[in-house]
């Protein structure tokens, strides 16, 4: 029988990115708030200790910072003909676990999505009419705009003193930044990052080519920074051990660096790890949240009774929740009704390599999203009429750090092993460089996620079953925006180019990006949205789900921003209407 | 250590950063590992078999063979960080989904052997030596480079069949752990004097970069750090525990 503890104002599930700020926020507001982490507590100090923090096989080959599969994974297939099978080991994508979650071993870029993005289908529907979307593509808008998550944006990158240079001020374009952006209310809280020797070279090239180059904005911080919850950030030393790793400087924003200084401070806020979710407590309509249920470290069960519960978890383990417990519609493909699970996406990277005999670019120098960024062809920034797809990415040069276990490209042709790749790996570590391309991805109606019928975690519950392939529209648009970069980097002037679109069918294997989306999408209707566009649950309004898993469809940006500024979005929406009038909040 | 010596690398000075007036004293044109003395290899096994050693240090010996370049992964100690990391964690799945059922699935769905990396090396190889042995007449080791190397093409692409775990499984575990070896840090047993990043120019952990980021296309020689390096004190290090990198001249 489980342990009943004392109620609780607010339950949050998952102390990570989202979940720190809401904590803070609504403990401040004089909740009383619970968070509950299934991994541990970790720190600066002593998690991310020089000189043992610097180990590329712990950190990226055996993921010290990501998901133990043991106790839970998910399942994963092309399409619904084929029998899921467990992700055994991490590869395309990988989860965090502990304190702070994924935005302890993120990368840093912390992009705006596009005003088109919110806005996909009706904005394509006007410009190129029916004809421009796939059959099967579920891409919708969002139900909230770019104008109204603004400030909320805004918000987000002063608390993590995001480093960049604005394009596009109350509508102003600025030399120097991106002009493509949305119109934003006030300048980076901090410069954009130095530039490497490949954002140089890739700097001139472009602009060469009538493109504007601007600096990637990023959360390794240019310079010290206090932030609005008195949080100091510290200057990045551009060690090149960030995306994957924690950082030993404190300069990398993150939970531990931004929010949990003033979160662990909060007398309304208790935090307890190694306690592992397993549903949400239903009343008996299943209308209304109870609580949540948890396992702890010694596999005790408990009930933790609370007012509202908050899904701030990883998009996936969002989603698996919300199926095992019950909240909401799940998604079925055939009928295309119900709707969790609906609209899964993800990214759909691609790069070009440019290889040098003669220049070398110290490319383990460098900073997570340091870069330079062109954005002409990401979103709707230009003319699709004829091209047979919708969508496109953001194209950097990245600086982001190269290791030799991970980062050591040789030319295409070169052998895997033996002398000649020895030799090839040995001239090309030290020079050459990427230029990446973040493409976007559309959803489906093929694409989704369910429960598994077969395979279970260590406490009997199904795994999280996902269903995934890009379509057409993902391959043409790999096609010609790969096409596009590697234009860049031959003026460039490279000896060799590796040229890698993405077109083959989706593999969990090799590491893409930790940028899965979707599966608890918002929206304005409640029979295509699992939550509505305060990302509260149509169904059991007490419960907020937060997190990438309310995205429609993926754009060509790395997600974190609009998390970001989705969190306060929510946040605002609770503390000014919410607590006043507990009840639905839309519709 | 002799395999290394294909290369000279000079003092040239200490990263300007953070207290660079005080320069360690080197011993001049001498080889970097020579500051670690007498350091033995170790050559003591957790998990591996004698044969199985042999045809882990032959085999990564044609992966990444000792050249005109370098020591290869056999001088590395690569068989002793596979033999390590066998017997860890990550050789027993620690961290990875155990449970059936463990239908082979499709390529897209990646690792779906029920076997754990131990189970994989101790059938591959065995099965490999066999292979060997009726086809050549004695195991992998003792074959000629020229036969070692038609081996592992035959499993890497699977021409060669082996009956307890596939071919091209096996061969894709065992150059992974090569490579992983090769590079990561000493302290896994591999990486021996750092070769591997010595080949490609890696410095290890790192120090302080702001100064020398935007330096374009200035080449940055330096003597490699291991975390080892830091813990032993070989390597001076800043108030963050940065170590101060020594910039080398390279005279091929």
């Amino acid at each position: 029988m489980p342990t009943k503890l004392k109620p609780v104002d607010v339950a949050i599930v998952g102390v990570g990115l989202t979940g720190t700020i809401i904590a803070k926020e609504l403990a401040e507001a004089g909740l009383k708030v619970v968070g509950l982490e299934r991994g541990r507590w970790r720190d600066t100090d002593p998690d991310f200790a020089m000189p043992y923090v610097h180990d590329e096989l712990r950190y990226v080959g055996r993921h010290e910072l990501m998901q133990d599969l043991s106790r839970e994974t998910i399942t994963f297939r092309n399409n619904a003909a084929e029998t899921a099978l467990p992700m055994r080991q991490l590869g395309s994508f990988r989860p965090g676990e502990g304190v702070g979650g994924a935005a302890v071993h993120w990368g840093g870029l912390t992009w705006r999505f596009l005003p088109w993005d919110f806005e996909t289908r009706s904005r394509t529907l006007a410009r190129y009419g029916k004809g421009q979307l796939a059959e099967d593509c579920t891409s919708q808008d969002w139900g909230v705009t770019y104008d109204e998550l603004e400030r909320h944006f805004d918000r987000f990158e002063y608390l993590y003193g995001i480093s960049g240079k604005a394009g596009n001020l109350r509508g102003r374009i600025v030399p120097g930044g991106n002009p493509f952006e949305g119109p934003r209310s006030r300048e980076y809280p901090n410069p954009p990052l130095k530039t490497s020797y490949a954002g140089a070279l890739f700097t001139q090239a472009a602009e060469k080519m009538g493109y504007k180059p601007f600096p990637t904005p990023t959360g390794a911080l240019s310079r010290a920074y206090t932030n609005e919850y008195g949080a100091t950030i510290n200057a990045c030393v551009y060690c090149g051990y960030c995306q994957f790793f924690g950082c030993e400087m404190g300069a990398k924003a993150s939970p531990q660096t931004a929010v949990l200084p003033n979160l662990m401070k909060q007398k309304n806020f208790e935090l307890r790890t190694h306690a592992n979710v397993t549903k949400v407590d239903l009343d008996a309509a299943r209308k209304r949240a109870i609580g949540v249920t948890y396992v702890d470290s010694r596999g005790r069960e408990f009930e933790q009774p609370a007012e509202m519960v908050l899904l701030c978890s990883y998009v996936l383990n969002n989603v698996r929740l919300m199926l095992l417990s019950g909240i909401g519609k799940p998604y079925d493909p055939a009928a295309n009704t119900g709707v969790v699970g609906r609209n899964y996406a993800y990214q759909t990277p691609s790069s070009v390599t440019l290889f040098f005999e003669d220049r070398v670019f110290n490319q383990f120098m460098a900073a997570g999203g340091m870069g330079m960024t062109i954005d002409e062809f990401n979103g709707d920034n230009f003319d699709h009429s004829g091209l047979g797809f919708i969508g496109g990415g953001f194209f950097q040069a990245a600086t982001s750090g190269s290791r030799p276990i991970e980062v050591r490209p040789v030319p295409r042709g070169t052998p895997r092993w033996g002398s000649e790749w020895k030799r090839a790996v040995a001239t090309y570590f030290n020079r050459s460089f990427p230029i990446t391309i973040q493409g976007a991805c559309q959803s489906y109606r093929g694409n989704y996620l369910d429960l598994d019928p077969t395979y279970r975690d260590a406490y009997g519950l199904p795994l999280l079953r996902m269903t995934f392939d890009r379509r057409e529209n993902e391959h043409k648009m790999s096609l010609w925006l790969t096409d596009k970069a590697a234009q860049i980097a031959k003026a460039i002037g490279p000896s060799k180019m590796n040229v890698a679109p993405r077109t083959e069918k989706y593999t969990i294997v090799p590491y893409q990006s930790t940028h899965n989306t979707g599966g608890a999408i918002m929206g304005a209707d409640p029979a295509s949205s699992a939550v509505n566009k305060y990302l509260q649950s149509w169904a059991v309004p007490n419960v907020f789900v937060v997190g990438a898993s309310a995205f429609p469809q993926n754009g060509g940006y790395n997600p974190t921003g609009t998390v970001g500024a989705l969190a306060y979005w929510t946040l605002d929406a609770i503390r000014s209407r919410y607590l006043k009038r507990p009840g639905p909040l839309a519709g | 250590m002799g395999q290394s010596s294909g290369r000279r690398w000079f003092l040239k000075s200490v990263t300007a950063l953070g207290g660079a007036a005080s320069l360690p004293a080197p011993a001049p044109a001498a080889e970097p590992h020579a500051q670690h003395g007498t350091r033995v290899p170790s050559q003591t096994y957790m998990y591996l078999t004698q044969p199985e050693v042999a045809f882990v240090e032959a085999a990564v010996a044609r992966l990444i063979p000792a050249d005109e370049l370098g020591p290869g992964a056999k001088e590395a100690g690569v068989a002793t960080f596979i033999d390590r990391q066998l017997f860890g964690g990550w050789g027993t799945m620690a961290k990875m989904y155990r449970q059936g059922p463990w239908p082979e699935g499709t390529p897209q769905q990646g690792y779906q052997s029920p076997l754990t990396p131990q189970q994989v090396y101790r059938i591959g190889i065995g099965e490999v030596n066999a292979h060997c042995t009726k086809q050549y007449g004695s195991s992998f080791s003792a074959l000629t480079a020229a036969q070692q190397d038609e081996v592992l093409r035959g499993l890497d692409g699977g021409k060669i069949g082996l009956e307890g775990v596939r071919s091209q499984f096996f061969f894709n575990m065992l150059l992974a752990n090569t490579l992983e070896g090769f590079f990561a840090d000493p302290i896994y047993g591999g990486n021996r004097d750092k070769v591997g990043w010595k080949l490609v120019g890696f410095p290890g952990v790192a120090a302080v970069y702001t100064a020398h980021v935007d330096q374009h296309g200035v080449p940055y020689n330096a003597m490699p750090v291991s975390i080892q390096d830091i813990v032993d004190k070989v390597a001076q290090v800043d108030e963050h525990g940065h170590p101060k990198h020594v910039l080398l001249t390279r005279k091929d």
